[in-house]
Order: structure tokens, then C-alpha cells, then sequence
């Protein structure tokens, strides 16, 4: 899909708040910094990185969903002629629970210590037992299968209503119920259990006329990105390490490291290469700290690692399978007076699925009296759960605008109307407690019900349109970035932030923006661990908020520095500078930002500046969509004829990567909602483990998405951004949804909607 | 993968002295579509891969209206699909091999290795099959031939026996007044097995009113590729109607033996079967009647 042929078709919403200020920069569409690099094929992934003495790292895995390990034998593959290194659980040290928060959940180190070898248990099917180091892969995977792994086979679970019944097989003995504060007795697969209130549920429910009342059961989904995992790791006889690898963020890499290995940080240095996708699955560890032991035990030789594809299904962090019931009553004018859900997720092998995240998504859209959630975070036999873009609220507003489409059919309301009857605003409370500043779900509405889209004929049967909101919370964080002034006057940023969507362009825009220079003349790099300050993840759409903002920060305090040489220059006091347009300037004297930098010699020396903020004010993202599909009757298959999304981005700095954010989302929503799912066997063993049996929409199967930004500045931030990389995942899955049961009168209450289940229905209806 | 030798066979005879001296451990190479991706993934291994593509019988083809369509078991889809000549007369064959893999994969699948590797839902076999089309083998005791739906005899077994090598593939001439078709049903649009495939020949009377033979294949709903001789006899002498289209369709679904596997379920797919045989064999009429 390209975005950036798109025509713009963004609309500036007329606000309370102060108009948008004019921009140079931000708002055009200037080609990408590390375009050529990537469309050349130049550009350094994961797996690029050949340094002279390469051994090959390769895992075993458990075949098992649960078990126990009796014994692990490794003399076979040690006496294999090229191997080098053989790690197992026993060469990593023991490690405390300790929180770690990674922007789109938290992960507890002592767990990632246990994912990333099992210890004495093997809690999935592809759990990593041990690994081994050899001169070329190929021996590499000769010993792995030389490995003797002796199992004592445990009953497994893989549905969370399983696992949460009376006398379910427990994964963690250790594990209590953690309730308003306090830990629960007894074993338990229950991590969690969350709630959220207000108001009086049962008068709220007593004052609606319409109670709508469903089940709704998700499938177990993968972010499905199309670079595996890939990592070389060189460990120094002196202590030090250094890692090259596919990152979300260098800092967490390094910090998850440093704790697993029980090793000093700041003798880890972590080198991120270019990422080829994310989307929250590269945001914790799994053969990082492995290659470590590796290269440790094999004389500090260079250890490569990189994940097959059936790897990444099987071991890295998919998320949560889901069952969430919600009630929703509302009045027949369109009021909402109540609503209830229930949310269950898996987490897989260790705590910490994102119920809480789809707590938050489920009812947040809206302006809601009485309202009660619960959530519950349930261990299954299951890879631990990962962050995949607004993790948790893809399935949450399935379960949520699925049943409000609904209540809009039986008040026979039109579900924009509805929506915005019932639509949070500026000083509405959020389900899940804060009051939102400015924010543009009314917006989104709007357009939408202007769009063309919303009132074309369908032009045929079996054919229905389908619209849902949805919101993300997003996230600000903390970025640091530093820059020099080059003689030549172009500006070295470096930033920290990982770039998976385009946000080096978008850094390089807001310098730009602010220097008063062009775009052309801003090269930003993403450095390593040493080499910047400390930056949270790229993950919770923060990265155009809070390092965007280190960046604005960053040219304020350039144009600071040279102001001083300015001064410095023509003999004045820096207070006298005055800088407007690009142009520093005092009386009769007048340099460009340009000319300045090329006499730095005379004017007191080279400029460089560095920042770093814990950022605040990450503004909400709201989305409305629409879509068209067209379902075959005999084969319950869905065809996406039209989408249209439409989001409040605050501010577009880059409009084309909002929309290929808003497009990406679409693209990966509407893959859940109708084909993707992990399949188990009886004994919990994963069978769909490729790109094959996995189903990714392909090119072949999505429309163009139509795009339409709209801007409500946030107040939050000084350019106003707001995140906008994970709220457009969260609609589609309940607007094709609703657009199903408007072309077949069939309400689907389980993703994926695929053509068996939705056949099964078509035929059940038809007897 | 486990080191292997390649070995490029100098003649047919050359290919079958290696085949059977190899213990069931030597593997025939066609476009390698199948065989690489199988011995990368550990699903099948070999100690000797005998590559066939430069041998002169494996690369025919050849098409002439009396005497019918010569391909070489390992000449790669492209060419068969590129000829014109070809995709007019064997329409549902074509349909069929073009719906294998993408630009690249076509670019070396071969129907020999799609036959050979004799998945039960294999694209080209169906459509193979409603065209009568006839296999011809070479083995230590020289030639044979066997009618394509014999082939398959199970999972990943075909009735070759050890030494024997498929070398060609004759499909006769299209009788006059006939049309064929081949649907398959996958839940995307590309880049998927066939949860059910379905090929339908037919031959209409001078006006186009009437069946006067029809063959009808499925795959993907039984351990081969399967003829469903009943449902083509069924039609012929009747007229061409909905009536009698549906119950050739009806007559598929029951001879479907499915099972529920990660593709799909077995009530999903006895029920395809019936809806696309009723789709090729309308296609199919189409296709005779605009001949
Ligand atoms: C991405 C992808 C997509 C695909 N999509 C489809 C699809 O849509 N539909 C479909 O039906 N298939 C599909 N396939 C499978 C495969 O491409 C086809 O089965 C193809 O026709 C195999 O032909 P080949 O020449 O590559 O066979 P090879 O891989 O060379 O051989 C296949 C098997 O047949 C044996 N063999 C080959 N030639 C002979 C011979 N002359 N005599 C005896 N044994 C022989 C080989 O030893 C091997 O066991 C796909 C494969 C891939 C990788």
C-alpha cells in the first residue's frame, strides 16, 4: 500500500481552543530521510549484521504445552563437531520480581527471566529449553536436535473459561489472585482481577428502555510482522556487551538484559538496527540475553540469532484470546443509562495480558452514568502475551460497538446520531476515571456522517455498511535527543526513538519547523544506548509526542546557542538577538540560520545541545469508521468493498505516515476481524504456525482505505500532536462487524469472523 | 535442512538407475516448489535430489486440435498458461494452474510436481481429471500409462512405484460443443490451499441444450483428488437445467468425504462441494455454448 501518492483530505476543526498556527513544515509531505537506504535495499535489518568469528545461535523448544522437565542432556550436541556453546536455564542467575514498565503494559523481570529459558517447567508449546552456538546454523540445528529433553507431560489449557473453572491444571503454584490491593488465597490461574465503577448499575438499568445483553469470544491473534526476531550479541572478555538487534527500544533491550543476566546496564550497550515492523511485539526480550550466555560460554565470540517465522508464532507475544460479555441500556431517545462488561483475557504463560488497557477501551468513547467493569487476567498454556497496537481494545470495542450498533437498531437510531448523543467531550469523565481535556471524537463523527461514504447507495445484495468508534489512550513518556550544527548549516539529530512508522521524517520536520530551516537540512540517525539519553520505547504512540517534543525542545535551545554566537559575533549581549523566520538578527545585522552555522569559527566555537523530559499530556486518539462488505451466501465469505477511516491525529506533522498509520491499523484490524486466529491441537500444541495457515490479509484482499484526518490540536502538547499509530486498529474488527449483520441480518459475536463460522451461521439462520 | 547431493540426470534412464538404486532415499526434482520448501522444514529428507528439468520429454509442449495437449511433467505453469492456443482449449486447466502459488512460484511449479506430490488439494489435479487427461511413467521395466485419476493413492502417495518417475502428461483434444471450469475456495484472495476445489467438463448437444458427457472432480474433500464418476453420468442425455445442474452438485456433496482439519471444517466443506460444482458446471456450460 502506498500512502504517500494520497491526495490530503484533512480537515482543521474549528475549535474554542486557539487557531492553528501557520506552519512551514509540519503538514507537507517531504520524502523520507531513510527512503533510499530502504528502497535500495541498503538499509540494516536485525538479521544484517556480520562481524568476522559469527557462531549461530539456535533455541530448542518445548513440543509441549505443558510439562514438567526431568532432565535436559546436552552431551550429544556438545560432542557435535562444530558446536560451541550449549545454555540452558542453569546458566542464568536466579531473579527477583521486579515491575518493569514497558508504555503498553508491564512485564516482570523475574518472569522474563523464566520465558526466556524455562526453568523447571515448560509452561507452551515453543517455550525456549535451551540453545546452542556452532560455526554455521546448519550444525546449529543438528544439535539442537541432539538435545535430550526428558518430560513429564501436564494436562494444559489454552481457554481462558478452562482455565479460570474449578480443578484447571495451575501453571504457577506460586500465583494468587491480586484484588483491590490484596492477594486472594489458593492457586490460581486468576493474576487479576480489575474494576471499575460509578454510579447506581441497577437504577441506570431500571431507567433504560432497552437493555442489550452479549457474550462475544475473541481468538488468540499475532502482531504479524515481517521481520523475525534477529539479533547478534558480542559479550567481551572485560564484562561489556554489546547487542545489535530489531528493537522497539534500545533502552528497554538493555535494561531487560541487564536484569535477566544480572548484569551491570551501563556495561550493555544496544544497537538498534532499521525494524522491519512492530507493532508492540519488539518491545521486551527473547534471544537477546540468550546469545549473551553464548557468547560468554563460547570465548566471546559474535553469537547470531534470528527467529524462523514458525518461531515468532509460537514464542514471541501475541495477544490475548478473549470472552467479554457486555450489557448496555440506554433510553429510547438515544440516551445511555447503563452499561456493564466483563472483560477475561489470556495471558498466556505469565501475567500481564492487556485487560486493563481493554477495560479502558470498552466504554470510553462514551458519556456514560452508571457503568461497572471488570477484568480478569488469566494464565493460559499460551505464549505470554506481547503488546500488539492498542493492545487489548481491538476485541474490547468488537464487544462494546457491536452491541451499541445494536441498541441503535432497536431505538432505530442512526448510529452516528447515537454516538454522538452519547460522545465524551472536553470535561467528560473517562469510563476509567480522568476527565479528558480537548479531544475529537465529535469531530471524527461528523466527518463521517459528511462523507460521502456514509451515504452511497451499496449498489447491490448481500451487501451492508458497518460504522464504529474507537479510542486509544496513548502515551508521552520520556525522550531525550541531542544535535550539532554543522558548518555546512545542516543540523545532526540524534534521537533515540526507534522508527517504525516514519517518525525520523516527522523529528526532522518539527527541527525544521522550529530552526526555521528546510527539512533536506535536518539528518536525523537513531544511535545507540551510548550514544543519547534515555528514551522509553517506541510503543504507545508516543514517540511524535514525546520525542517530538525533546525535538521542539532541542531547537529552542538551539536557537539559544546560536543566539549566543550571534552575540558573540557582532558584539552584543544575547538578549539583543532577535530570531524570526530563520533569521537571527540585531540592528543592521541579519545571518539566516545557514549563514550563522558556516561562521561558528569566529562566533565562539561549534554548537551542540541535548535534552531530555519525562513528557506529559499525551492526548486521547478517537476514530470513527465506515466500511461496505459484501457476503457470499453459499461460503460465508466477506468481501471488503470500501473503507473509510476517519481520526483526530491533533496535529498531522507528516500527513502521509497519519495515514499510513490509519491505513496500517485498517489493514491489520480487518485481518482479525475476519481470518486470523491461532489453531491448537487437543493437547495444545500450536498447528498454524506460518504465513501459510496464519491468514494476514494480502494485497488481494483489502480495498484502498480511504483516509480523513482531523485536527483538535492537544492541548497537552506544544504543537499539539496527539498519538495516532494504534486507535484506527481498534474499530475495524466491530465495523465489519455491523456492516455483516446489515448484509445478512446476522449478528457475529466471534473473531475471526471467517467463512466457516460465518457460513455455520448463514446456514443455521436459513433451517 | 540436511545436506543432500543434487544430481542432474543425463537421460530418463539415467534418472530411473538412480531412483531405484536409492533405497526410497532419492527424491525426483521438478520446479522444487514442493520438494525445497518440504526438505527446508524438515518434513521430508533425502540423501539424493535428481533434478529432471534439463531432460528433453520433461520441458514438452505441445498442443495440436486433433491430437491433443503433450505437457512434460516438469515444463513450469507459465508456459502453459502464456499459450494462447492452450488457454482456448483448456480453459479449466488453465484456471486451474493459474491459481497456483503467484508470478514466481509459477515460474517453476511444474503439473508433474503438483501431481507427484499428490496433496489431496491440489489445484492442477482436478482439473487433470475432468479433462481425462492420461499419465505416462518410465521405470526400470520401461513405459506405461495411467489415467490421471488413478494417480494419487493416498496423502502424499501416488501409485508410482520405486525407480518409476512421472515423464509426461497427455490431456485429448476438447470435443466440440464442451466447455470446462475450475473454482476453488480459499478465504482469501491469494496465497491459500484450496478448502475445496471443484473442475467440471462438459459436452453439449449441437444446441447447447443438452449434456451429452460431463466428468466432475473435487479436491481437497477426500485423501486424493477425487472423481466423482456418478454426479458426470448423471447429467448425460439430460437437459441442460437448474434441476439437473444441482442434482450432478447434489450427487458431488454426497460423495465428499471431508474431514475438519486447520483449513476448514467438514460440514463447510461437503456444503462448498455442492455450491461449486454447481459454479464450474455452470461456468462450464458457458464456456460450450460460447464455443
Ligand atoms: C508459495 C507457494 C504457493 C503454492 N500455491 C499452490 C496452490 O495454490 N495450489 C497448488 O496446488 N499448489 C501450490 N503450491 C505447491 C506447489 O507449488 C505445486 O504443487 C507445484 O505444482 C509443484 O511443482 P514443482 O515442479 O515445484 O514440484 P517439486 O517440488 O519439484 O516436486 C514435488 C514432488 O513431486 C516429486 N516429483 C516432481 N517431479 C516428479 C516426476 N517427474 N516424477 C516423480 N516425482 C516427481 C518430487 O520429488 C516432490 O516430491 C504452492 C507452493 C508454494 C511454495
Amino acid at each position: 500500500m502506498t500512502t504517500d501518492t494520497l491526495p490530503a483530505d484533512t480537515e482543521t476543526v474549528e475549535t474554542a481552543a486557539p487557531a492553528r498556527p501557520h506552519y512551514r513544515v509540519i503538514g507537507t509531505r517531504p520524502v523520507r530521510p531513510d527512503g533510499v537506504e530502504k528502497v535500495v535495499g541498503r538499509a540494516l535489518y536485525g538479521a544484517d549484521i556480520y562481524l568476522p568469528g559469527t557462531l549461530y545461535g539456535k533455541v530448542v523448544r518445548s513440543p509441549h504445552a505443558h510439562a514438567r522437565i526431568r532432565a535436559i542432556d546436552v552431551s550429544r550436541a556438545a560432542a557435535l563437531p562444530g558446536v560451541k556453546a550449549i545454555a540452558t536455564a542453569a546458566d542464568l542467575p536466579l531473579v527477583e520480581d521486579k515491575i518493569l514498565v514497558t508504555g503498553e503494559g508491564s512485564v516482570n523481570q523475574r518472569y522474563q527471566s523464566m520465558n526466556t529459558l524455562a526453568r523447571d517447567k515448560v509452561l507452551y508449546h515453543g517455550h525456549a529449553v535451551a540453545a546452542v552456538a556452532a560455526v554455521s546454523p546448519h550444525i546449529a540445528e543438528e544439535a539442537v536436535a541432539l538435545i535430550e529433553v526428558d518430560y513429564e507431560v501436564l494436562p494444559a489449557v489454552i481457554d481462558v473459561r478452562d482455565a479460570m473453572a474449578a480443578g484447571a491444571p495451575v501453571l504457577h503454584d506460586d500465583l494468587r489472585t491480586a484484588e483491590e490491593g490484596r492477594k486472594l488465597d489458593g492457586p490460581t490461574n486468576v493474576a487479576e482481577h480489575l474494576r471499575y465503577q460509578r454510579g447506581d448499575l441497577a437504577r441506570g438499568f431500571a431507567e433504560a428502555d432497552v437493555i442489550v445483553e452479549r457474550e462475544f469470544v475473541t481468538a488468540t491473534v499475532h502482531q504479524g510482522y515481517i521481520e523475525p526476531h534477529a539479533t547478534t550479541v558480542l559479550a567481551n572478555a572485560d564484562g561489556q556487551i554489546t547487542i545489535w538487534c530489531s528493537t522497539q527500544g534500545a533502552f528497554a533491550v538493555r535494561e531487560q538484559t541487564a536484569d535477566i543476566l544480572q548484569t551491570p546496564i551501563s556495561r550493555i550497550r544496544v544497537i538498534p538496527t532499521e525494524i522491519g515492523g512492530g507493532f508492540g511485539g519488539k518491545l521486551t526480550v527473547y534471544l537477546e540475553p540468550i546469545a549473551a550466555l553464548l557468547s560468554r560460554k563460547s570465548g566471546y565470540r559474535p553469537v547470531k540469532m534470528a527467529m524462523s517465522r514458525a518461531e515468532v508464532f509460537a514464542a514471541t507475544g501475541p495477544t490475548s484470546a478473549s470472552v467479554i460479555r457486555v450489557k448496555l441500556g440506554a433510553t429510547r431517545d438515544g440516551r445511555i443509562t447503563a452499561a456493564q462488561a466483563e472483560l477475561i483475557y489470556a495471558a498466556g504463560a505469565f501475567p500481564g495480558s492487556p485487560v486493563g488497557a481493554g477495560a479502558g477501551v470498552i466504554f470510553n468513547c462514551y458519556r456514560i452514568p452508571n457503568l461497572q467493569i471488570d477484568g480478569y487476567d488469566v494464565l493460559t498454556n499460551q505464549p505470554r502475551a506481547g503488546a500488539y497496537r492498542a493492545p487489548g481494545g481491538t476485541n474490547a470495542a468488537f464487544a462494546s460497538e457491536t452491541v451499541i450498533d445494536e441498541v441503535c437498531e432497536r431505538i432505530g437510531m442512526d448510529p452516528i446520531e447515537f454516538r454522538l448523543r452519547n460522545g465524551v467531550r472536553e470535561g467528560d469523565y473517562r469510563a476509567t476515571g480522568p476527565v479528558y481535556a480537548r479531544i475529537g471524537l465529535r469531530e471524527t463523527l461528523e466527518a463521517a456522517r459528511r462523507h460521502p461514504h456514509y451515504t452511497a447507495p451499496l449498489g447491490g445484495p448481500n451487501r451492508g455498511r458497518g460504522v464504529a468508534s474507537g479510542y486509544w489512550g496513548n502515551w508521552d513518556g520520556t525522550s531525550s535527543a541531542s544535535a550539532t550544527v554543522n558548518p555546512d548549516g545542516a543540523v545532526s539529530l540524534s534521537e533515540g526513538s526507534p522508527d517504525i512508522g516514519g517518525s525520523r521524517a516527522s523529528m526532522a520536520m518539527i527541527l525544521a519547523e522550529t530552526l526555521g530551516i528546510d527539512v533536506t537540512d535536518v539528518h536525523p540517525r537513531i544511535v545507540d544506548t551510548d550514544s543519547v539519553g534515555y528514551n522509553d520505547v517506541t510503543g504507545g504512540s508516543r514517540t511524535t509526542h514525546g520525542t517530538g517534543w525533546a525535538v521542539y525542545d532541542l531547537g529552542k535551545k538551539l536557537i539559544a546557542a546560536m543566539s549566543q554566537r550571534a552575540a558573540h559575533l557582532w558584539e552584543v549581549e544575547p538578549e539583543a538577538i532577535t530570531f524570526a523566520d530563520g533569521v537571527f538578527s540585531c540592528g543592521d545585522h541579519a545571518l539566516s540560520f545557514k549563514e550563522l552555522a558556516g561562521r561558528l569559527g569566529e562566533a565562539g566555537g561549534p554548537v551542540m545541545v541535548s535534552t531530555t523530559m519525562e513528557t506529559t499530556g499525551a492526548g486521547p486518539g478517537f476514530a470513527t469508521h465506515l466500511v461496505d462488505v459484501e457476503v457470499d451466501p453459499e461460503t460465508g465469505k466477506v468481501t471488503i468493498l470500501r473503507y473509510t477511516a476517519v481520526q483526530d491525529a491533533g496535529t498531522a506533522i507528516h500527513p502521509s505516515y497519519v495515514e499510513g498509520q490509519m491505513q496500517g491499523g485498517v489493514a491489520q484490524g480487518i485481518g482479525w476481524a475476519l481470518n486470523e486466529e491461532y489453531v491448537y491441537d487437543q493437547a495444545g500444541r500450536l498447528v498454524n504456525a506460518s504465513y501459510l495457515d496464519y491468514r494476514i490479509p494480502t494485497a488481494l484482499d483489502l480495498p484502498m482505505i480511504d483516509t480523513v484526518i482531523v485536527e483538535a490540536p492537544n492541548p497537552g502538547h506544544p504543537l499539539g500532536v496527539r498519538g495516532v499509530g494504534e486507535t484506527p486498529i481498534v474499530p475495524p474488527a466491530a465495523a465489519v462487524a455491523n456492516a455483516i449483520y446489515h448484509a445478512t441480518g446476522i449478528r457475529m459475536t466471534t473473531l475471526p469472523m471467517s467463512p466457516p463460522r460465518l457460513l455455520e451461521a448463514i446456514l443455521a439462520k436459513e433451517s | 535442512m540436511q545436506a543432500f547431493d543434487y544430481v542432474r540426470a543425463a537421460s530418463v534412464e539415467d534418472a530411473v538407475a538412480r531412483l531405484a538404486a536409492s533405497g526410497g532415499q532419492a527424491y525426483v526434482l521438478s520446479g522444487g516448489t514442493d520438494l525445497i520448501v518440504q526438505l527446508r522444514e524438515g518434513r521430508r529428507s533425502a540423501r539424493v535430489v535428481v533434478d529432471v528439468k534439463g531432460l528433453p520429454e520433461f520441458g514438452d509442449l505441445s498442443y495440436d486440435p486433433d491430437m491433443g495437449l503433450l505437457i512434460g511433467a516438469a515444463t513450469p505453469c507459465w508456459r502453459i498458461a502464456a499459450d494462447a492456443a492452450i488457454a482456448s482449449a483448456f480453459p479449466g486447466l488453465v484456471e486451474a494452474i493459474s491459481l497456483i502459488g503467484g508470478v514466481q512460484i509459477q515460474g517453476r511449479a511444474s503439473i508433474g510436481g503438483n501431481l507427484c506430490n499428490a496433496s489431496p488439494a491440489a489445484d492442477s489435479i482436478p482439473a487433470l481429471i475432468v479433462h481425462a487427461a492420461v499419465c505416462e511413467i518410465a521405470g526400470p521395466s520401461g513405459r506405461r500409462s495411467l489415467p490421471v485419476e488413478e494417480f494419487c493413492i493416498a496423502p502424499g502417495r501416488t501409485a508410482l512405484q520405486p525407480g518409476e518417475l512421472l515423464v509426461r502428461v497427455f490431456v485429448p483434444p476438447p470435443a466440440q460443443h464442451s466447455g470446462a471450469a475450475y473454482l476453488r475456495f480459499i478465504p482469501r484472495n491469494e496465497m491459500d490451499i484450496a478448502v475445496v476445489g471443484a473442475g467440471a467438463a462438459v459436452t453439449l448437444d449441437s444446441h447447447g441444450e443438452r449434456f451429452v458427457a460431463a466428468r466432475i472432480a473435487l479436491g481437497a474433500v477426500a485423501p486424493t483428488p477425487l472423481y466423482v464418476a456418478e454426479a458426470g453420468a448423471a447429467l448425460a442425455g439430460q437437459p441442460v437445467s437448474p434441476d439437473t445442474i444441482a442434482e450432478a452438485a447434489r450427487l458431488a456433496r454426497e460423495a465428499a468425504r471431508p474431514i475438519d482439519d486447520l483449513r476448514g471444517t467438514a460440514a463447510q466443506r461437503r456444503h462448498l462441494s455442492g455450491v461449486l460444482v454447481r459454479r464450474a458446471l455452470e461456468r462450464a456450460v458457458e464456456r460450450a455454448r460460447a464455443r
